[in-house]
């Protein structure tokens, strides 16, 4: 079907731009931005558009990272390798610090997953970033669905859904007060596709646990858990040797694997058109737990 | 035919939008079973008997608290034929600067009504809103066409009064389609129903598969705000200077005569730099770099602008407003305007007119706009502005008024005077 494939490749073209416009508005209008970066295949798509938004000068922006510990060694490796090439300054927020010194307390589930939103919004607070770039998706979730490209967090670093502001044509408004902070989603308008499709045309490394391999996996309120620092099979659990890959990569203790042959990126790309689930759906713990479980987080500062 | 359509649905609360939005998504297909199960989840727990189509859209605590629709959800789904970029937006006059989002970048505008209540207050005003926008195409579905019996009279009666209401915004017969539906129920969204068949048009869906689509202006002279200006000063690109920016209308090519405003200065584009290589041309709405010849004075803000079509450079213009704030507005106000790239001090120095989105007559000199009032006004700003007509290009022709203490969005500006008048109607009482 090649009008199907002209189309991709024009809304390609459109969300690409549309992207870099974004974080050149943010370069020309903020002191501090600064990019979420975890290694995931969003944020990596995220700083593809920053590198290409400034080119040929170095990205304007230093990165961000909260790891919660919980986090797949392949990303991380990858996360590194990635800083390297690209001569990037990169933060690391760890979780366990904050555990620690009993800012945090571990939950009684083990998922540190919510726990990221204090070490997010102190990092913030602490290094006065004014900006901050995330990869969310409006396809996501449907509070996602509902958020600004540019979105003010009050001094709390809450999102208010009930009073966001107008948001026009392609004119954003980046103004705040001090101590308030804007988060900029240059994805916003982009499916999981979109972000899939982009990802081979532009021929974008991504950690390996995105596409099919072989791992020991255990099965948790129907999805695929691997066994790691966060934890491992309870009674009545057992691990298995099965062929998954993720779809979406956060902390280890709630993102579940799928079933899954994709071993290449057009593999990866016609199983994602035939999903029938959404990614978070199919792979997110936290999400299942309420309605409005994203909301809830986003009002307490979440990405 | 282009592929992508972007629209966004308005009228008054409760006639039926979220729900008609549910509907296409999921007669389409477009809901993924997590989605679906989620919404049967919640149906059933609010005792309903069948699921309740809105809830997927309605996306926040206190939309599915409420039932109504707060904050515009976007949803994006595709047919074999088109892309769709939809925006649900609230029908409640509280949340029109909501609805004002949605519709600012809509190529068609989804008007409900409901079948048993007809045009009313709020149908005109959204009507109004997104005339004044330039959406350039309106759809009107008549809906709930299920709570009267599928009557033919009763939808015509509201599909005539509907366009000649249109026809007096500017909208041409051949730019309006009136369509019966049921959003509850399905028909005529997706699928054609049994139950009108005294309705010969087309689908909901049907209609937007195939409705032209506006393209990027590309016949109005070129126009491209800088963005950030590009100073590597690496060891590999020590001299580069380029100007960043996404073309706001028109097409550029290399070694044409280019003009930088305000400042004047003339010089050619050298090259249209992006980081996949050169370009022959850039056409509206793609970012690229531009480099120039000459070693000019260029910085964010700056317009960069075909050198024989420049637009006028002022700091006194009329503008029409619409104001979106709760406090109101009053002549000699002091606000900030960004336009393109550009933000500025600025005064509401007067209060023209007043719009009557019921009447679509004017109010002259009035004492202040307020939430949701349309309105022409003069303002003169501390640094010149080179604007275009809104009507003549969105893009260069659009700006934001912000207040300058908090940083509020007050208000959706568009140079001119995009709106019909019918001053001929008298004032009335
Ligand atoms: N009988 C009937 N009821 C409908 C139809 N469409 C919507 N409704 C009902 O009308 C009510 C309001 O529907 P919504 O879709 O939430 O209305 P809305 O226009 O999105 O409302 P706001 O977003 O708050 O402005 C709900 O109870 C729907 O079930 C229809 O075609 N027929
Ligand atoms: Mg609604």
């Amino acid at each position: 079907m090649t009008l199907a494939l002209d189309r991709r490749t024009a809304n390609l073209d459109a969300l690409e731009s549309e992207a870099i416009h974004i974080f050149r508005e943010v370069a020309g209008e903020f002191d501090r931005p600064v990019i979420l970066f975890s290694g995931g295949k969003d944020s990596t798509v995220l700083l593809h558009l920053a590198l290409k938004a400034f080119w040929p000068a170095p990205v304007p922006f230093a990165l961000l990272h909260v790891d919660t510990g919980h986090n797949f060694p392949e990303v991380i490796d990858f996360r590194d390798r990635v800083v390297g090439k690209h001569g990037l300054r990169l933060l690391v927020a760890h979780v366990q610090d904050w555990i620690d010194d009993g800012r945090l307390t571990e939950r009684p589930d083990g998922t540190r997953n919510p726990l990221q939103t204090v070490p997010l919004l102190d990092t913030i607070a602490e290094n006065k970033f004014d900006a901050v770039f995330g990869g969310g998706r409006r396809d996501e979730e449907r509070a996602r669905a509902k958020e600004r490209i540019f979105s003010l967090r009050n001094a709390f670093g809450q999102w208010e859904p009930k009073r966001q502001r107008p948001e026009l044509w392609n004119l954003y408004n980046g103004r705040h007060r001090p101590g308030e902070h804007v988060r900029v989603f240059p994805l916003s308008n982009w499916t999981e596709l979109d972000v899939w499709n982009y990802i081979a045309r532009e021929k974008i490394e991504l950690p390996d646990i995105y596409y099919a391999h072989e791992r020991e996996v255990y099965l948790r309120d129907g999805m695929w858990l691997a066994e790691g620092p966060w934890g491992g099979p309870r009674d009545g659990e057992t691990l298995e040797r099965r062929t998954i890959r993720y779809r979406t990569v956060g902390d280890g203790s709630c993102t579940g694997a799928v079933d899954s042959d994709a071993r290449t990126i057009e593999d990866v790309i016609a199983e994602v058109a035939a999903s029938r689930l959404t990614e978070r759906g199919a792979t997110r713990a936290d999400d299942r737990l309420s309605e409005a479980a994203m909301e809830d987080r986003k009002r307490e500062g979440y990405f | 035919m282009s592929d992508l359509l972007r629209l966004a649905t308005a009228g008054s609360v409760d006639d039926g939008k979220s729900t008609l939005v549910g509907r296409l998504l999921y007669d389409t297909k477009s809901v993924l079973a997590d989605q679906l199960d989620a919404v049967h989840r919640a149906s059933a727990d609010r005792g309903l008997a069948t699921p309740d189509l809105s809830l997927l859209v309605d996306g926040l605590r206190s939309e599915r608290e409420q039932g109504i629709t707060i904050d515009v959800a976007y949803r994006y789904f595709a047919t074999p034929k088109r892309s769709f970029v939809l925006a649900d937006t609230p029908g409640h006059v509280q949340y029109t600067r909501n609805t004002v989002t949605g519709a600012s970048t809509a190529q068609l505008g989804v008007l409900l009504v409901d079948a048993r209540k007809g045009v009313i207050e709020q149908t005109r005003r959204h009507a109004a809103v997104l005339a004044l926008l330039g959406v350039p195409r309106l759809v009107l579905a008549v809906n709930k066409i299920d709570l009267v019996g599928y009557d033919e009279a009763n939808f015509k009666l509201t599909a005539k009064e509907f366009t000649t209401h249109a026809n007096a915004l500017g909208y041409a017969d051949s730019d309006v389609l009136t369509i019966p539906v049921s959003a509850l129920v399905g028909d005529n969204v997706v699928e054609r129903s049994a139950n009108t068949p005294w309705y010969t048009g087309p689908t909901l869906l049907e209609h937007l598969e195939t409705v032209p689509v506006e393209p990027d202006p590309h016949h109005v002279p070129f126009r491209f705000p800088v963005q950030y200006v590009i100073r590597p000063r690496t060891p590999e690109y020590p001299d580069y200077r380029g100007y960043a920016g996404q073309v706001a209308a028109g097409t550029i090519t290399p070694g044409q005569e280019i003009v930088v405003l305000p400042s004047g200065g003339r010089s050619v584009v050298q090259r249209i730099d992006t980081p996949d290589g050169e370009l022959a041309e850039a056409t509206a709405g793609q970012s690229v770099t531009l480099v120039l010849s000459h070693d000019l004075d260029v910085s964010r803000g700056d317009l960069i602008s075909a050198a024989d079509a420049a637009p006028a450079v002022v700091d006194e213009f009329d503008a029409t407003l619409c104001w979106l704030a709760d406090k109101a507005l009053r002549a000699g106000a002091r606000v900030l305007v960004k336009h393109g790239t550009k933000t500025t001090q600025a005064f509401v120095t007067d209060l023209v007119t007043r719009f009557d989105e019921q009447r679509l007559s004017s109010v002259e000199l009035p004492d202040l706009l307020q939430l949701n009032d349309i309105g022409q006004v003069r303002i003169r700003t501390a640094e010149p502005l080179p604007v275009d007509d809104y009507t003549v290009n969105r893009r260069t022709g659009a700006f934001l008024v912000i207040d300058a203490s908090d940083g509020t969005t007050l208000a959706a500006g568009l140079v001119g005077a995009p709106l019909p008048v019918r001053d001929a109607v008298n004032p009335g009482p």
